[in-house]
């Protein structure tokens, strides 16, 4: 059957390929030789490559992929003043990426993860999972202890009401790594050795009201329903902190995905994570980020959005105000974030015109 | 005296972290039987151990073995983490032979003392094997102690009777059709060891690790988890699962008769503050001490029968703890250890479900617990549970 994976001699229902539906969106300053091991996963899809750094460099991509590339001049271009919210020097520059996409979601992986294997030897093809996440309802508001209740050969278990299986739209699928673990650079100077081998063979959907380290290396989100929110934030370059971005994303993520009944999976699928960044480069970079993540976690906990912000870019608008006047007290960089937040959905809803039908993430 | 030789300091350091060797089959044959020697010395021959030395094919230790009558199931030599005056093991009786469930879980309860109470709805008297440090509590023992009492221990409730009259710290229970099962590696899972461990280190409710418990060999708190939430607090319960037949409510046991759990999650984790979780008592643990007082059979189902889906009474008791651990800073997890359910018979499952009140009661109990807010002056558990009560009525 065309535009499907089938399993052969399973009677599981194929996973759509979605080939249509999905960008694969990749930042990179290096190369993108890790989209040999991907091909027969990846091949399928248009990919969006955002190329950081210096933009006289050519990245050469392998034969045969479908993509846009856009350097920082494009950027420059496209956005005008605008693209001051588009970081410089980080790979939070892949949002971009995001904003000039068409398609419906959005799978994003750092050039530096491989195809990893399951506990039989089999690789496994993260695409496919994370469709099959995002694809089927998440259950934020009372925990399944069997896990993730759709995943084939689970289900609700006793004691979970009838009125909540139906459960809510899955906006994000926040996938996890194998070998080198997304540690933070005090736990990687301690433990320099240590190495994720544990394969859990689970998906779960995170309750509402609680708070996650979202890691931007395998991650898929469902751009109509969240895509504004997914602004990866001011890093590298002139900022004054670093490796925060995919934080600072999911933190925003999840508190509006919290208000509009929307859902955020983890688990499966795990790709294999290769390389180790060097400890105390992410020391510095993550110095100031430690410091103020012990008031920005509280802040995000705290903080109501209220009932008539019915869309992610209006969520989202008020959160800007919120981090200027209750962030900004502890750094002038907060300030900056939270105009940069209003630049982005001005940005977005620039390039991204809402039609009548189809306003982004509005509650059912 | 002569300095010890490399080898034998190389034979030393792999002793030290036998635990860990996954291969020995490229040693020679006798520097395999030189490790093992020095294994049986030093008292480190676990079932994983012994299943790593059998691997390597070598006669001499297949031979070793044999004379030496090393059987497996072996009890750890290992001290596990707990000691046996901090726990009981709390077995409700709903059948009278337990020959079978005894004798199964023989190598991991063993060490420690086990009441038993016999369902005092059940007339038979029940089957137990010896050799066992064992108190069965019956219905008149149940009368005895409380007399008229408006608590109904009939059924799977009699199981809070033995919660009651337990004198330790912490408390393991375990329906008495569930057998021990194999991890992924082929181990036998000691549920003991892994309820306590989920016990004895700290949960992390205030913030999701993507990792799980962080306080598990080989992984740790990610990054962007914040430096203050790390120290995590302590936790009270400690809720397992179950391979093969999984607790579903009747309904899902007439529509997926044939589905059984074959998924083996390797992982625990902490259920976070303000999430609300279905506690299924059939592999269950907990701090007595501490939460004791809120383990009680508060809901009972008009036609409350004797199998797990005609109950509530656990998924009650577990919300009302989950809510006054919450509110007291204490933490829930729930995953590992797994252990193995055996069918019940389907068919029963279409019976229950002509009577069945299950359909409609979540409904209004969920929410009832999800805006339970209990008074900030409610500082133990016992001040929590007459809260909750209070806001009950």
């Amino acid at each position: 059957m065309a535009g499907t994976v089938t399993v052969p001699g399973s009677s599981v229902p194929s996973t759509p390929l979605l080939k249509d539906e999905l960008d694969i969106v990749i930042p990179t300053i290096r190369n993108l030789d890790f989209l040999e091991m991907w091909r027969p996963f990846f091949q399928p899809y248009h990919l969006i490559i955002v190329q950081d750094g210096d933009p006289t460099k050519t990245i050469k991509v392998p034969e045969g992929f479908d993509y846009e590339l856009y350097n920082r001049n494009d950027i420059n271009r496209i956005l005008g003043p605008k693209a001051s919210c588009i970081s410089f020097k980080d790979s939070a520059c892949r949002c971009f990426g995001y904003m000039v996409s068409k398609k419906k979601y959005i799978y994003t992986i750092d050039d530096d993860c491989f195809v990893a294997k399951d506990p039989t030897g089999k690789d496994i093809n993260a695409l496919e999972q994370h469709i099959k996440n995002i694809m089927s309802p998440s259950t934020p508001f009372f925990f399944n202890t069997l896990y993730d209740p759709y995943r084939e050969g689970a289900d609700f278990v006793r004691g979970y009401p009838f009125s909540l299986r139906e459960g809510t739209h899955t906006a994000v699928s926040h996938g996890l790594w194998l070998n080198i673990p997304d540690y933070d650079a005090p736990t990687q100077l301690v433990k320099p050795k240590e190495r994720n081998e544990r394969y859990v063979d689970a998906v779960m959907t995170i309750p509402k009201g609680t708070l996650f380290p979202m890691c931007g290396m395998n991650l898929c989100f469902d751009r109509d329903l969240i895509g504004p929110a997914m602004y990866f934030g001011l890093m590298g370059d002139g900022q004054p902190i670093g490796r925060y971005d995919d934080m600072w994303a999911g933190w925003c993520v999840k508190v509006i995905c919290d208000h509009l009944s929307l859902g955020v999976k983890t688990g499966l699928p795990y790709i294999w994570h290769s390389k180790a960044s060097n400890p105390f480069v992410n020391l510095r970079k993550e110095y100031k980020g430690i410091f103020w993540q012990e008031d920005i976690i509280p802040f995000f906990q705290n903080v109501t959005i209220p009932k008539d912000c019915d869309t992610v870019q209006k969520c989202y608008l008020y959160l800007s105000g919120e981090v200027k006047e209750k962030l900004g007290k502890i750094d002038p960089y907060f300030v900056k974030l939270a105009d940069a937040m209003v630049t982005w959905i001005e940005a977005w809803d620039e390039l991204n015109p809402a039609t009548p039908a189809a306003e982004n993430g509005k509650a059912k | 005296m002569r300095p010890p030789s490399l080898l034998s300091l190389t034979l030393d350091s792999a002793l030290l972290h036998i635990a860990h060797i996954a291969d020995l089959s490229h040693l020679p044959d006798h520097l395999v039987i030189d490790l093992f020697r020095r294994t049986l010395s030093a008292g480190k021959l676990t079932e994983k151990v012994l299943k790593l030395f059998l691997a390597t094919g070598c006669e001499e230790i297949i031979l070793a073995v044999q004379l030496l009558n090393i059987k497996q199931p072996i009890v750890p030599v290992l001290p596990t983490r707990c000691s046996e005056s901090e726990v009981d093991i709390v077995i409700a009786a709903l059948q009278p032979n337990l020959t079978t469930f005894f004798e199964a879980w023989r190598p991991f309860f063993s060490r420690f003392h086990i009441i038993v109470v016999k369902d005092p709805d059940m007339a038979e008297n029940l089957q137990i094997p010896t050799g066992f440090d064992l108190k069965v509590y019956t219905k008149s023992d149940i009368n005895g102690v409380l007399g008229a009492s408006s608590i109904n221990f009939s059924g799977h409730s009699c199981r809070y009777f033995g919660y009651l009259v337990s004198r330790k710290k912490y408390v393991i229970s375990i329906d008495d059709n569930c057998l021990p099962v194999k991890d992924t590696a082929g181990s036998t899972v000691d549920v003991v060891a892994q309820h306590m461990a989920n016990l004895k280190t700290p949960a992390t409710p205030f913030f999701f690790n993507t990792l799980y418990d962080p306080y598990r060999k080989g992984v740790d708190f990610v990054r962007g988890y914040p430096f203050s939430l790390r120290e995590g607090v302590e936790c009270m319960l400690s809720c397992g699962l179950w391979m093969h037949n999984a607790d579903y409510d009747p309904m899902t046991h007439v529509v997926k008769r044939n589905q059984r759990n074959t998924t083996y999650v390797d992982a625990v984790m902490t259920v976070p503050l303000g999430a609300m979780l279905p506690v299924s008592g059939i592999n269950v643990a907990f701090n007595r001490d501490v939460l004791g007082p809120a383990m009680f059979p508060g809901l009972r189902l008009q036609n409350e029968g004797k199998h797990r889906w005609d109950t509530l009474e656990d998924i009650w008791n577990g919300l009302c703890a989950k809510v006054v651990c919450d509110s007291l800073g204490y933490g829930v997890k729930t995953g590992l250890p797994y252990v193995m359910r055996s069918d019940a018979e389907a068919g029963k499952a279409l019976e229950s479900l002509k009577d069945w009140e299950g359909v409609k009661v979540m409904d209004d109990v969920l929410p009832f617990f999800q805006s339970l807010k209990l008074s900030r002056t409610a500082v133990t558990v016992d001040d929590c549970v007459k809260g909750a009560s209070w806001n009950c009525t």
